[in-house]
């Protein structure tokens, strides 16, 4: 039977004397790296995603959506001629609970009920089930949806409806810019961008014989979805399970909408009491999914002509699209980072998230800061160029130092590594020489040249954790366990989907026990298994989780030696023999003098910050417009690097989202529509595409948590995008303002041409027929 | 209409429609789930087999055309207890995260490793140009393709 400490208990119970067992454990386990601990089942094809699970009996499921971005849902007529008995349909009428997809705010249906409003052109009206494809193909064929359109919004700053707004400010703006001797303004716009995770979103619901329903499927934080089946099912705790299956990727594309497709699932389950599969392909998931936030960035600097920076008046904007999902914690993230790395004693940044009739946007590493960063950096490079001084030079004098204030008034006490990683990605790129190369070549340039070579500098910071009190209210509880059978095992509801989770976790548990990671076993991301440590996001899973199972493994560890009087290592299974199975549950604490104000919005943003810095070098084609992006050097602070080869692995993959982000990855819409919604119109980089990349990691230690680490996984989605726009403005001498930096924009800013719309906004309807 | 092939060595037979995709009787025919969907259209190469050393995307391929072929799949290649080559270079150079692109992945990298000598970076992006990782930024694929390459070329060191 295993015994089971709850957060801040300690038992203390006299030693027994015990027969320990010889020291078994080998010599020089400290040091040496595991290996992804579920590698060998993905390199086999044995691991098992959602679409590899099979359930005898299983239904397939669809959904109706859409095809307007703004109307009433009149009625949704099912064709007579059709045989609907080998069909189920599910609409807003069969929901128990309340038709909510349950997250921030109560405004997403699950189905739109007739006679509500459609808002976006993905919207779910209806859920179709059928025992095979082509029998479903037919049913969606035979269904028919009437509704009355409304007019409709795209454009964020046409808007007027508010998802959520927030200031932050220090200093005395109007005295900052009186002092100024320069003032340089510009207004930055970036678009959509998908988080293209390879394997497409997939949920399949097994019904229970209680009346609950347990969920498998492609997910990031199962605890949202258990959460949203027991609000909108009317289930209990118990009744309602959620499983991850093993993940393809996510890139916070998997945070919310899962919630959705599981709950389409379940309904579908629930009413044909057979298991239904709701697997999504390409075309789908990229119609219906949430996307990176539009948004539209507007600085005014001011600055003294020796470089010393002395105000900064940033405002933001960012669409959210038809529902408020995530929206006002990536606007919220957004602004926090906003003002970039850098020391300003005057600063206001203000920010708002505008409802617009698309598909609703939501999170994707970075949440925000990327949108705010692309903007800050390109806006410092152009002070830089402005003044004459280098870039790097510039942020040299500009960069946060231990001691600095930022906007919400938070003192950076520690564990800032600005000035670090700079100094590493310009000494290892010899960003001087190289940019005093490239200009000499710019200036020498004859008419009709065709090639230019270009090189950019980009730095960045990236909050660790949940934004301001966000960790206090999530409160998460991770276990360690020492089962009946003297298993060690991690007990935590972060999931994998491809960062390392699995081989981490076990890393420092192991660390900390005395035993070898593979030593340690990793419980499965099922609701029924796991507590509830949080959601998978916010590079928060090493840092703050990580975080709870050391301090978790200490008191197990504690626990069994006043017993065992032996070393964990040696006398754990005897342990467990005797006295059975004894399991910590650690909840989070506040980090020590960490303190938000919610309600003013100052104070410590964070608990600590990442630092990052990127060199780029592009190859621009001055006759097209095409830019080739050679090579990409990232160095980046996470605090004590727990595995270096997985984070060195989350650097380059995400600058090589950075370089998509500022390269190729647009999203056009029409009608509030994504037009370019398949793999063959929406872009990613190949691998012929791909810069070589170079990861150089910084580990300026984060003292609040027992390991140092801070978080990873965003921060150098931050920094590439501007620095391969600075490396753009290098070879070819014109600043791009909008993202994607593609041939059109970049050509149009050359030669004086017409410049592509702004990114991220619809075209309006094309003319109807007179039909 | 039944179509006769081998897939992994093994001699198998299904009865499908002549148009049903290879991807598709891998997965649902055979219970081979290794081979993945990502697009169904052939740009992301995550569902990429060898058909007759070929790597092809299986999506793309109607099951008719593999009547009397070899079919290769990730199930073909080492066991988890006991990795090939370049499994073992791809798990120790961190060339695999998410895994749902390393399948198709690996299957494109072996085409590659049995029919060229070169082993330049350039090369080996060019091979795997049809297969889209999203997790890795392709450094350390290409490291665990290079790295077998030099290790098989080191243990038969013909020449092309």
């Amino acid at each position: 039977m295993t015994r089971v400490l709850p957060p801040g208990t300690s038992e203390l119970s006299a030693p027994d004397p015990l027969v320990v067992p010889p020291a078994t454990r080998t010599p020089g386990r400290i040091g040496r790296l595991p290996l992804r601990r579920e590698g060998p089942a993905k390199l086999t094809g044995l691991a098992r995603y959602a679409d590899d699970l099979v359930f005898p009996g299983a239904w397939y499921g669809a959904t109706i959506r859409s095809t307007e971005p703004h109307a009433t849902l009149l009625a949704i007529d099912l064709n007579e001629a059709f045989d609907w008995s080998r069909v189920v349909v599910v609409t807003a009428a069969d929901i128990p609970g309340d038709n909510v997809v349950s997250l921030m705010r109560d405004d997403q249906p699950i189905l739109v009920p007739v006679g509500g409003e459609i808002r976006h052109q993905a919207e779910a009206l209806c859920l179709l089930a059928a025992p095979d494809r082509e029998t479903l193909r037919a049913a969606k064929r035979h269904l028919a949806v009437r509704t009355d359109r409304l007019s409709a919004v795209f454009d964020p700053l046409e808007s007027t409806e508010e998802f959520s707004h927030l200031e932050v400010g220090r200093g005395d703006l109007e005295a900052g810019f009186a002092e100024a001797e320069v003032v340089i303004e510009g207004t930055y716009r970036v678009g959509h961008q998908e988080q293209l995770y390879i394997e497409n979103q997939a949920m399949i619901a097994v019904p229970g014989p209680d009346g609950g329903v347990t969920v498998h499927g492609s997910c990031q934080c199962p605890y949202y979805i258990h959460r949203a089946l027991k609000r909108s099912l009317q289930l209990t705790d118990h009744q309602a399970v959620v499983i991850q299956a093993e993940t393809g990727g996510g890139f916070g594309g998997k945070e919310e909408y899962p919630s959705m497709i599981a709950l389409h699932a379940a309904l579908l389950a629930r009413k044909l009491g057979r298991p239904v599969r709701m697997i999504y392909d390409r075309h789908e998931d990229l119609s219906a999914t949430t996307k990176r936030h539009p948004a539209v960035v507007r600085h005014r600097t001011g600055v003294m002509r020796d470089g010393r920076l002395v105000a900064q008046e940033i405002d933001v904007v960012m669409d959210g699209g038809a529902y408020c999902t995530l929206t006002p914690v990536v606007l919220s993230r957004g602004v926090l980072h906003a003002g970039g790395p850098y020391s300003c004693p005057n600063v206001r940044i203000r920010g708002r998230a505008m409802a617009t009739n698309t598909p609703p946007n939501g999170a994707f590493r970075g949440f925000g800061a990327p949108q705010t960063e692309f903007a800050a950096e390109t806006q410092a490079n152009r002070i830089a160029d402005a003044l004459g001084i280098s870039p790097l030079e510039l942020r040299r004098r500009w960069a946060y130092r231990e001691g600095d204030t930022t906007p919400t008034g938070q003192v950076l006490r520690e564990s800032v590594a600005a000035l670090e990683v700079l100094e590493a990605a310009a000494k290892a790129t010899d960003f001087s020489r190289h940019a005093e190369q490239t200009r000499r070549a710019r200036e020498a340039r004859q008419s009709g040249a065709r090639l230019a070579s270009g090189i950019g500098l980009a730095m960045g910071w990236h909050g660790a954790g949940f934004t301001g009190s966000g960790e206090v209210h999530i409160a998460g509880t991770a276990s360690v366990e020492l089962t009946d059978e003297g298993i060690v095992r991690v007990l935590t509801a972060q999931t994998e989907m491809g960062q390392g989770t699995k081989t981490i976790f076990p890393q420092l548990v192991a660390e900390e026990l005395g035993l070898e990671p593979d030593q340690v076993e990793v419980a499965p991301q099922d609701t029924s298994v796991v507590p509830d440590s949080g959601p998978t996001v916010a590079s928060r899973t090493a840092m703050v989780v990580g975080g709870l199972i050391i301090k978790a493994a200490r008191r197990l560890r504690a626990q069994v030696q006043a017993v065992t009087d032996h070393p964990f290592a040696d006398s754990y299974q005897v342990f467990a023999r005797d006295h059975g199975g004894l399991r910590v549950d650690e909840q989070f604490e506040p980090y020590p003098n960490v303190e938000f104000d919610d309600a003013t919005y100052t104070g410590d943003a964070y608990p600590a910050f990442g630092w990052a810095c990127a060199v780029a070098r592009v190859d621009v084609d001055l006759d097209t417009g095409e830019v080739t992006v050679r090579d990409v050097v990232s160095a980046d602070d996470a605090g004590r690097i727990i595995h270096p080869v997985l984070a060195e692995g989350q650097v380059e993959g995400g600058t090589l989202q950075a370089v998509g982000y500022a390269t190729i990855e647009e999203i056009k819409l029409v009608d509030g529509r994504y037009l370019n919604d398949r793999l063959a119109t929406y872009l990613i980089p190949t691998s012929l595409d791909a810069p070589r990349i170079e990861a150089i990691l910084v580990e300026k230690p984060f003292s609040g948590a027992p390991h140092g680490a801070k978080g990873i996984g965003e921060l150098p989605m931050d920094v590439g995008a501007p620095a391969v726009v600075a490396a753009i403005h290098d070879a070819t001498g014109v600043w791009i303002h909008d993202l994607p930096a593609t041939p059109e924009r970049i050509l149009a800013a050359m030669t004086g041409a017409p410049a592509p719309g702004a990114p991220g906004v619809s075209e309006p309807a094309p003319e109807r027929g007179a039909a | 209409m039944s179509y006769r092939f081998f897939v992994n060595g093994d001699a198998v037979e299904v009865d499908v429609p002549g148009m049903r995709r290879l991807l598709d009787v891998l997965r649902e025919d055979l219970a081979l789930t290794g081979t993945k969907e990502g697009c169904g259209e052939g740009e992301c190469g995550a569902c990429s087999v060898l058909l007759d050393g070929a790597v092809v995307d299986a999506c793309l391929v109607p099951i008719c055309q593999v009547d009397g072929t070899s079919v290769r799949t990730v199930e073909g290649l080492g066991s988890a207890e006991q990795l090939n080559d370049l499994q073992a270079a791809f798990l120790e150079t961190g060339g695999a995260q998410c895994g749902i692109c390393t399948p198709g992945m690996l299957m494109a990298a072996e085409a590659f490793l049995a029919t060229s000598a070169a082993s330049s970076e350039e090369s080996i992006r060019d091979a795997i140009a049809g297969n889209l990782c999203r997790c890795t930024g392709y450094t350390k694929i290409v490291e665990a393709i290079a790295r077998t390459a030099a290790q098989r070329q080191a243990a038969d060191p013909r020449p092309a």
